[in-house]
């Protein structure tokens, strides 16, 4: 899991395969978590049925579940695009011109940080760091790490191969 | 005898083409019929040389680095080993950055197969958890005590202490909690150990576990490692074939299993009681303490949360003793700390060291200075939550105590160069900015206050009010230090008071001088 891109490998909104993801993790110690990670690998984002559907596995209100969907930066409600590119803009990749490459970046795919490209084909996005800080600017793009970046290697990356 | 070839699997030098190197290198073996094998190790710490190729001769491990897939049949066409190919590093451990170093967590980070409990126990694993499992618990716990360890997480908190704690209360079920949650730009400690010596944890784990009597284990990981939790994962499950994880662990009547969770993007839950909560199913939101995590931690029970490094070093200290370990170090910074250098230098990477050794041996001697080659200007030490220090404080001796007197920390041991570009003012404004997306809503100081910082230093660099903003800005910060639950509030003041004291210069912001500069 993980590795690939989750967003493109991601199938449909399926209510029994979803179902089924809740049931065979809720006898975890504290599921929730492991149960919203399986969706997001296998649909790509947990929707509003997502979450009655595991509020009702899991005896618990509607609300506490969204209370933790919102909580985390990485439960989305809506599919991402094609290619996703994360860029670190922690103080190791400051230090190293991260700000100069998200400005780059964002004029390049013409979207602002959080949003996706209207031919859905790149969703960009912050993160705060990597652990690649001694070979900064770090992105991830589509769950591969790239160090030493700048706008031309990324902008290749989702360029080519969609 | 089978040559081994190493190339590293560790994200950085992923990061850096390492996955082409590996193929081209299989390629290479394939194609010239050697008796060669490729193993696919950790990263040795040399991070501006990754990807780092390793050749086992009869003289030692030859390297090769920064090798490009298109430099490897070159790299074979010249022989392999002692070769005269320009990439030719000699022999890695003579390199002085490694040589220099004292390595103990770090011993066989980059050495080994990573996924082979041969390996590591060829390379001195396992005796540490094999001596724990023939003492008496409260023997292991004074064990740890007298090592001095000490939380590498940040905090610095005795470990032995806390485990005394969880040792003494009485509960059915208790837990171990490896905090895996290294969200702290400029640190990767914990990233490498999951990826290059993960069986390391696994037993510093174990004999954590067989210490306190808990026999369940949790490693909480963050989300933005997806490589160390596939490698966590794998290992978990060959320690579990292997009999070091599970119902008789290493043929005792002690049971230990350990589970990888993944975070899902909050800083605040390496907050030992946030991650707690995240644990539990719950939104990563602080707890009050007391109850310690240690009385009233998982799920209400008993609970030892240490950092990875801490639960690392654990298997060392009890295959060497306490004496050994303690020998290390200065004042009550007892033993090694793995520092990592990064940001703007040259050779970027980890370096354990016994406490003891200042900042400007460690950016010049180690790291060769800045990578634009600009004059250092400014270092954040112990991440976004650390104070930005010039190049005046660079003799205080990297230990706790003396990081803490210059109202400094030594933190998870992050160490991010700036060079003279830096805007301290803009510096100062993220630390607001990151407090804000990452505060978990509980502190109206930190909830209201980061947002409100970030404002007033904005509001600064325009030239406005420049004086009367900056008493603002000291004002919110002692709220912020005095008025929070957890070290996010109170130390977003660390970054912002260092910046504003030691670079006053970038905060003297005319409005003349603010206009000229859009």
């Amino acid at each position: 899991m993980l590795g690939r891109d989750r967003a493109a490998f991601a199938s449909h909104w399926d209510a029994e395969a979803a179902r089924e993801i809740a049931e065979e993790l809720k006898g975890l110690e504290g599921p929730l978590l492991p149960i919203l990670h399986a969706f997001m690998e296998r649909f790509g984002h947990i929707n509003d049925e997502a979450m009655v559907l595991v509020a009702d596995v899991l005896n618990l209100t509607r609300a506490e579940v969204q209370g933790v969907v919102g909580f985390y930066h990485d439960f989305r409600r809506e599919p991402a695009g094609r290619h996703v590119v994360k860029v670190c803009r922690a103080e190791a990749c400051q230090s190293m011109g991260s700000e100069a490459l998200a400005a780059r970046l964002e004029r390049a795919l013409g979207i602002a940080f959080g949003e996706t490209t209207s031919d859905r084909r790149v969703t960009l996005e912050e993160v705060y760091c990597l652990g690649n800080c001694a070979l900064s600017p770090s992105v991830l793009v589509d769950g591969e790490l790239y160090g030493r970046c700048d706008e031309a290697k990324v902008m290749a990356l989702v360029g080519d191969r969609s | 005898m089978t040559m081994r070839i190493f190339v590293p699997s560790d994200a950085a030098a992923l990061a850096m083409g390492a996955e082409a190197v590996a193929n081209a290198v299989a390629g290479e073996i394939a194609s010239r019929k050697l008796d060669a094998k490729l193993v696919r190790n950790g990263s040795r710490g040399l991070l501006w040389l990754e990807p780092l190729v390793e050749i086992e001769t009869g003289h030692g491990r030859i390297g090769y680095g920064p090798v490009a897939a298109s430099d490897v049949k070159a790299i074979f066409d010249a022989g392999l080993s002692g070769a005269k190919h320009p990439l030719n590093l000699g022999v890695v451990d003579e390199i002085p950055y490694l040589k220099k170093q004292q390595r103990l967590t770090f011993a066989r980070c980059g050495i080994t197969d990573p996924l082979s409990l041969e390996d590591y126990e060829a390379h001195g694993g396992l005796k540490g958890l094999r001596r724990a499992l023939e003492m008496a618990p409260a023997a292991i716990v004074q064990e740890v005590t007298d090592s001095g360890l000490r939380g590498r997480g940040g905090a610095g908190f005795p470990t032995g202490i806390k485990w005394k704690t969880v040792l003494n209360t009485e509960a059915a079920q208790k837990y171990i909690v490896c905090n895996a949650d290294e969200g702290d730009s400029g640190t990767y400690s914990d990233r490498m150990i999951m990826e290059g010596d993960p069986f390391a944890l696994i037993e510093g784990m174990a004999i954590a576990g067989v210490a306190v009597g808990a026999t369940k284990g949790y490693v909480y990981i963050r989300s933005e490692y997806p490589h160390a939790f596939k490698q966590m994962v794998r290992a978990i499950e060959i320690a579990r074939e292997k009999n070091l994880l599970g119902m008789t662990v290493l043929g005792s009547n002690k049971i230990f299993d350990i589970e990888a969770r993944l975070g899902a993007g909050a800083y605040i839950c390496g907050e030992e009681t946030s991650l707690l909560e995240s644990l539990e199913g719950k939104r990563g939101q602080i707890r009050f303490k007391p109850p310690l995590p240690a009385i009233e931690g998982l799920f209400k029970k008993p609970t030892v949360v240490n950092n990875l490094v801490s639960l690392a070093t654990v298997p060392i200290i009890l295959a060497e003793g306490a004496g050994a370990y303690k020998n290390f170090g200065m004042g009550r910074s007892r033993g090694t700390m793995p520092i990592q250098l990064a940001g703007n230098i040259k050779q970027g990477g980890l370096i354990e060291l016994a406490f003891g050794t200042t900042l400007r041996e460690l950016i010049y001697d180690y790291g060769g200075g800045t990578y634009s080659g600009r004059p250092v200007r400014a270092v954040q030490v112990g991440g976004p939550l650390g104070a930005y220090w010039p190049e005046s404080l660079f003799d205080v001796p990297f230990d706790y105590e003396a990081f803490a007197a210059k109202n400094g920390m030594v933190g998870h041991g992050g160490v991010v160069v700036f060079d003279d570009t830096v805007d301290l003012a803009k510096q100062a404004r993220f630390a607001f900015h990151f407090c804000a997306i990452e505060s978990c809503g509980k502190c109206t100081p930190c909830r209201i206050g980061s947002t409100r910082g970030a404002e007033t230093i904005d509001k600064i660099m325009r030239g406005e009010r420049v004086v009367q903003n900056l008493d603002l800005v000291r004002d919110l910060c002692e709220t912020l230090r005095d008025g929070s639950l957890c070290a996010l509030g109170g130390l977003t003041p660390m970054p912002v008071m260092s910046a504003i004291e030691h670079f006053p210069e970038d905060f003297d912001r005319s409005p003349a001088r603010a206009a000229a500069a859009e």
